[in-house]
Formats: structure tokens, sequence, C-alpha cells
């Protein structure tokens, strides 16, 4: 057998390749991610591993797919979960906002016999959901005020439009799973440096009432150290007013009349009944 | 199909090829058993290092015997061939120039083909799963197994493939730079703008959902991240997002991801995120910076009132302390005490001071007062006039 097949090497390469075509037209793979359609020409005659929820990788339709050679031809259509990839919108909000808004959703494809019929690739149905996201948005966003979109409020609003484009995207086969903004960025120009006028005025009033509060706090220590310290002066001298008098006076005296450098240019003129030269007069 | 053009085609091989397929046919030898050597019906010196393949109906090949090939006795594939030669209608005898014979040829192909199908078993139906990877198997296309590291056997290509996943590595993706040039503004709740870069680090925790469930992994977590992270600052003020609050938002755009991505079944655990800045824009630095010198004012005017504090407190300590020394003198005799300290001061301050004493009771003497104050400021040192004795110094 292998001699007579060795012997014609051509016939065998030519017989090789014939058969190879042929398998390649009857039998064909679906991978886990795709969806198969087989078209008899060019009619839909069956789906092979339609989309559902409920099965698991390994029993899902996956696998080997038999055909009529020659006449039907297999058309894979994306099983995964595909995004959409809007263009950024310029929403204007209830309050005269402007507002440049990402989104992005996620859909699958749900219904690959719709979709085919409908609008035929991935492709077209992403350009077309991407347009209907963002009209959808520019609508919902329209009757919002700025603030919402920055509270929890705008949860509600990302559900109206989940289920707005929901709608549509069912006429296409497909199901949106998950609609959300990406970004909502103030446009350059006005709004931008209003928001940037806030900013700085907003730390101006803290840079000021930081140093007021400094301020505050200072004098507060500088009050307390005056009482602490009259506290200790009453504490010590208050046990006899009489002598303190008198030892801050002979203190004085010497600060007053001499100086730091006990070198005063003092003059006294001293009347004899000073106290201090009584003896001198020969009292 | 004549076997000129077989020539042909083995002609075409080229050399290192015809080498390798020249070896294989040398191994042959062994399990056919190899025939006893010598026959030489080539009629060739067998000592000659010149010598053609043995087989008689080959013509020795210039370019094999330039590289020096061994002779060989007739293999019992060659009688199979002579043989089966009648049905081929003697080909391979005629001398053709190009002369790689059949018989040759049919040996190449033989182990040519059985070369490619081992190589296409071992290749294919072999894998060495490394440590840190996963493989996805699928058969025909349908999802059929998750295999750990290690040695692994699948069906040969068509039929099951193989697909490696990393699922230990952990991945980081950089969202935001933080170079100035590139900004990505975020919206806080008091509508103000933060400037944030930050990273996520995520791992593969299913590869057959991964593989199978996402048509953009990589995309998705983007995406994921990018409205976590907005949705998330969205709930924090802007000194909250750039200072205290950074932990938190942190630890709530990793819960927010997770919810997301197990929602679209991604088979992705993400493992932490980083915020490696958040700062005010810098079209506003000016104004931050402001604040930073408004805290450092008040660090600096509370530090010197801390020191006046220190001041004051010492000095009435001192002060109150040297008292109290006196006091106590003062309380065992106070007459002495008291007169000692008044002399004391008045010796000190009336013998470095100019003195005048008048001893004109009732009668006001006219004082040069000026001449005084000037003879003072003249010499200091010059003797007063009739003055007093000078205190005891």
């Amino acid at each position: 057998m292998f001699e007579t097949l060795t012997r014609h090497p051509l016939r065998l390469l030519v017989g090789t390749v014939a058969l190879l075509v042929i398998l390649s037209q009857t039998l064909a793979i679906v991978p886990e991610d795709k969806q198969a359609l087989i078209l008899r020409f060019g009619e839909i005659e069956r789906t092979v591993n339609r989309y559902n929820p409920k099965e698991s990788f390994g029993h899902s339709g996956a696998g080997l797919v038999v055909r009529v050679p020659f006449t039907d031809g297999i058309q894979y259509i994306d099983k995964r979960i595909l995004g959409i990839n809007m263009e950024r919108q310029q929403v204007l909000s209830t309050d005269q906002q402007r507002l440049q808004v990402d989104a992005f959703a996620r859909f699958r494809i749900t219904n690959p016999v719709r979709m085919y019929t409908a609008i035929r690739t991935e492709e077209k149905l992403q350009q077309q959901l991407a347009t209907i996201l963002g009209s959808s948005l520019r609508n919902e966003l329209g009757k919002r005020t700025f603030a919402t979109l920055l509270s929890p409020e705008r949860g509600q609003v990302m559900d109206n439009i989940q289920v707005a484009l929901n709608r549509e995207a069912n006429k296409y086969g497909a199901e949106i799973i998950d609609v959300r903004i990406k970004r909502a960025d103030l446009p350059e120009g006005a709004t931008l440096e209003a928001a940037y006028n806030r900013m700085r005025t907003a730390r101006q009033q803290e840079a000021i009432t930081i140093r007021a509060e400094g301020q505050k706090e200072a004098q507060i220590i500088r009050g307390n150290a005056d009482g602490e310290a009259a506290r200790i002066y009453s504490a010590s001298f208050g046990k006899d007013p009489e002598f303190y008098d008198f030892y801050r006076a002979m203190q004085s005296y010497r600060q007053t009349f001499l100086g730091e450098n006990n070198q005063g240019t003092t003059s006294v003129i001293l009347s004899p009944n000073n106290e201090y030269l009584r003896h001198f007069k020969g009292g | 199909m004549s076997n000129k053009s077989d020539g042909r085609m083995a002609g075409r091989f080229p050399r290192g090829m015809r080498q390798f397929f020249h070896q294989i046919s040398q191994m042959a030898n062994s399990p056919w058993g190899s025939g006893p050597k010598g026959g030489g019906d080539g009629g060739k010196d067998d000592g000659g290092d010149r010598s053609g393949p043995r087989n008689p109906w080959v013509t020795p090949d210039p370019a094999d015997s330039a590289r020096g090939r061994k002779p060989r006795g007739p293999s019992a594939l060659d009688e199979l061939l002579r043989k089966g030669r009648g049905s081929f209608g003697g080909g391979g005898s005629g001398g053709g120039s190009d002369g790689f014979n059949f018989g040759d040829s049919a040996k190449v192909w033989k182990w040519g083909i059985a070369a490619l199908v081992g190589a296409w078993f071992v290749f294919s139906s072999f894998h060495i799963v490394p440590p840190e990877k996963e493989g996805v198997v699928t058969r025909l296309g349908s999802y059929s197994r998750t295999v750990g590291p290690g040695v692994k056997f699948t069906w040969p290509a068509p039929i099951e493939r193989i697909r490696l996943e990393d699922v230990r590595a952990i991945r980081t993706m950089q969202i935001g730079s933080p170079n100035a040039t590139d900004e990505n503004f975020v919206l806080t709740r008091d509508q103000s703008i933060v400037d944030l870069a930050y990273e996520v680090r995520w791992s593969i925790r299913d590869p057959e959902l991964y593989i199978f469930q996402l048509a953009d992994p990589d995309g998705t977590l983007r995406e994921v991240a990018e409205s976590s992270m907005r949705a998330t600052v969205a709930n924090f003020d802007l000194v909250q997002a750039i200072g205290p609050g950074r932990v938190e938002i942190e630890r709530q755009v990793q819960l927010r991801m997770q919810a997301l991505l197990d929602q679209y079944r991604a088979g992705v655990t993400i493992q932490g995120i980083a915020i490696r800045q958040a700062d005010p824009p810098s079209q506003v630095d000016e104004a931050f910076k402001e604040v930073t010198a408004a805290r450092q004012k008040r660090e600096s005017d509370i530090n010197l009132a801390r020191a006046y504090e220190q001041q004051v407190l010492e000095r009435a300590r001192g002060d109150t302390a040297a008292f109290d020394k006196i006091y106590e003198q003062y309380r065992l005799a106070p007459g002495v005490t008291r007169k000692r300290l008044y002399y004391e001061t008045m010796e000190g301050v009336l013998s470095n001071t100019d003195k005048t004493i008048v001893e004109a009771p009732g009668v006001v003497p006219y004082l040069p007062l000026p001449e005084i104050q000037r003879r003072a400021n003249a010499a200091p040192e010059a003797a007063a006039p009739e003055a007093a004795p000078k205190g005891g110094q």
C-alpha cells in the first residue's frame, strides 16, 4: 500500500490536496467564542452555538459542524461581550452647563439571525449602536442639571439610557449589558475657567482662615503665659506685700539710677533730711 | 508521470534537506537489516573515497560523492523496489544527469512523511505548561478542560488546541500619567477638578472565561477602571480626594471594578488600585501653594508665642526664686535685713552718681543744674565739689 503511494508521489499529493479541500468544505470548527450561521446559497439554513446565558463552556454548541460542501457557506458572529466606542459628545444640561461626555457600553449579540439579516457585520452594528448611544445620552442628560451627573442619582440616569439603548439594540439582535459614563469633563474655555476660579477662591478663603487661626492661637498662648506668670509672682510676693514693696523699690532704684552697666549719669540732689543722711548729720 | 519529474522533484530539495533525508535513509538500514557489504557491481574501488551509492540503478550523483557519501549495501527496501519495478516500466535506469533516482526518492518520501507526522505529534500533542501558567484546551473548538502546570498531552493540533495563560502574574495597567503634559482630569463632588494618575493591578482568575467572554479584555479593563474611578471620586470632595480620602477611594474603586467585571464574567481578579498622583490642576497650583504658606505662617506664629511663653515664665520663676531666698533671710531678722538692703542699694546708687547735698532748709538755693549736668558729662571722674565722703567701696 505504502509503496504504491510512494511510487506516485504526485498522485498522492494531488489526492491529499483534494481530500483536504473537500474536508474543509464539509467540516468546520466553531470555537467557543463564535456563533455560526450556516448559509445555503445565501439563505440562513441554521445556527450553531447560539448564545445561551445558561450554558457553560464545554457544553455549548461549539465544536465540529458538518455541512454540504460547496453549497453551504458559514458566517461567524462574535459570541463574546463586545464594546461600543462612542465619539465624545457635547451635552448641554438644563442649567446651561456644557459638558464633554465620554460613555461606553458593552453588548452581546444574542440573536445572530436577526443581527445578520438586519445589519450583517459586527462593525456596522457597533457603529449603529454608538450613534444611538450618543443621541440617547444627549436626550437624557439634557433633562438633568449638571450636578446630577456628579451625584448618586447618576445611576438612575444611566439606567434610563440603558433601557432606551436596549430597546434599539434588540431590533438588531443584540443585548446591552452595561452603559457607563467614562468621563464627564468641563469643556475648555469659560466653563473650565469658572471652575478654576471657584477652586482658587475656595483655597484663598482657606488660606485666610488658617492665618487668622494661627494669630488667634498665638494670642491665646501669650495670654496664658502672662496669666501664669502673674500667678507665679503673686504666689511668691503675696506672702509679704509690705516687704515686697520695699525689696522691689530697692531693685528699682538700682535699675533706674544705674542702668544696665552700673554707670549712672544721674545727678542726685539730696536734702539733709533724707533718710539716708540721718546719721551723716550726726543725728 | 515520468521519473524525470521525480528527479526534478527530488533535485528541488535544498542540499541540507537532501542530506537530512539521506541520513534518515541511512537509519533505515537498521530496521530493515542491512544486507551484506560488498557485491560491488558498480565496479568501483571500495577503498576509493569517491564511491557512489551501491544501487545498481543509480548513477553516482556528483554532488553526493563530493559530499563524500559512504558506500552502502543494498537494503531490503531496494529489493522490494526492485520487485515492484515491473509495473513501473523500468524507470530510473536511464542515467539522467540530474540523477537523483526514484529508489532514493521513495525512501525520502517515506521517511519525510514519517518525520513530519512525528514532528506534528511531538509539537502539537506534547506540551510543557510552565508553573505560572494554565492551559485552556479546546477540542474541535469546544472547551474541553483547563490543565495546570506540568507536562500535558493533548490530541494533535487540529483536533485539540491549547492556549496558555499566565494566572499567577499580577499585571499592571497605568491610567493617567504623572507628568504635567498629559492631564487626566476627574470631577469631584464639589465640582472641582483633580488630576489623577493611578495604577490597576489585576490577574486572571479563570483563563477560560478570560479567553471566551471578552472581545477586548484590556480595553474593557481600562474603561471599567476609568468609569469606576470617576464614579467614586464624584462622591468625594476635592480636599478629601487629594489627601486623606485616597485610601478609601482606592478601596471603593476596587470593589466597584470587581463587581462590574464579575457581572461581565470576565474571569479577572482586581488585586488593587494605587493612586500614584492626585493633584489639583496646574492652573490653580498657586492658590494651593498659598494654603500651604498659610499653614506654615500659622505654625511659625504659634512657635513664636510658645517662645514668649517660655521666656515670661522662666523670668517669673527666676524673679520669684530670688525674692523667696531674700524673704527667708528677712523673716529671720526683719529689721537688720531691711536696713542692710537699704544701705547696700543706696551705696550702689549714690557711689556711681553725682551727688549734691543742699544744707539749707527753707532756702531755695541757686542750683546751676546745667553746669552740673555739663560737668558730669565732661568728666564723670572729676572730683565732686564739697562732696560727701564716698561710700566705702
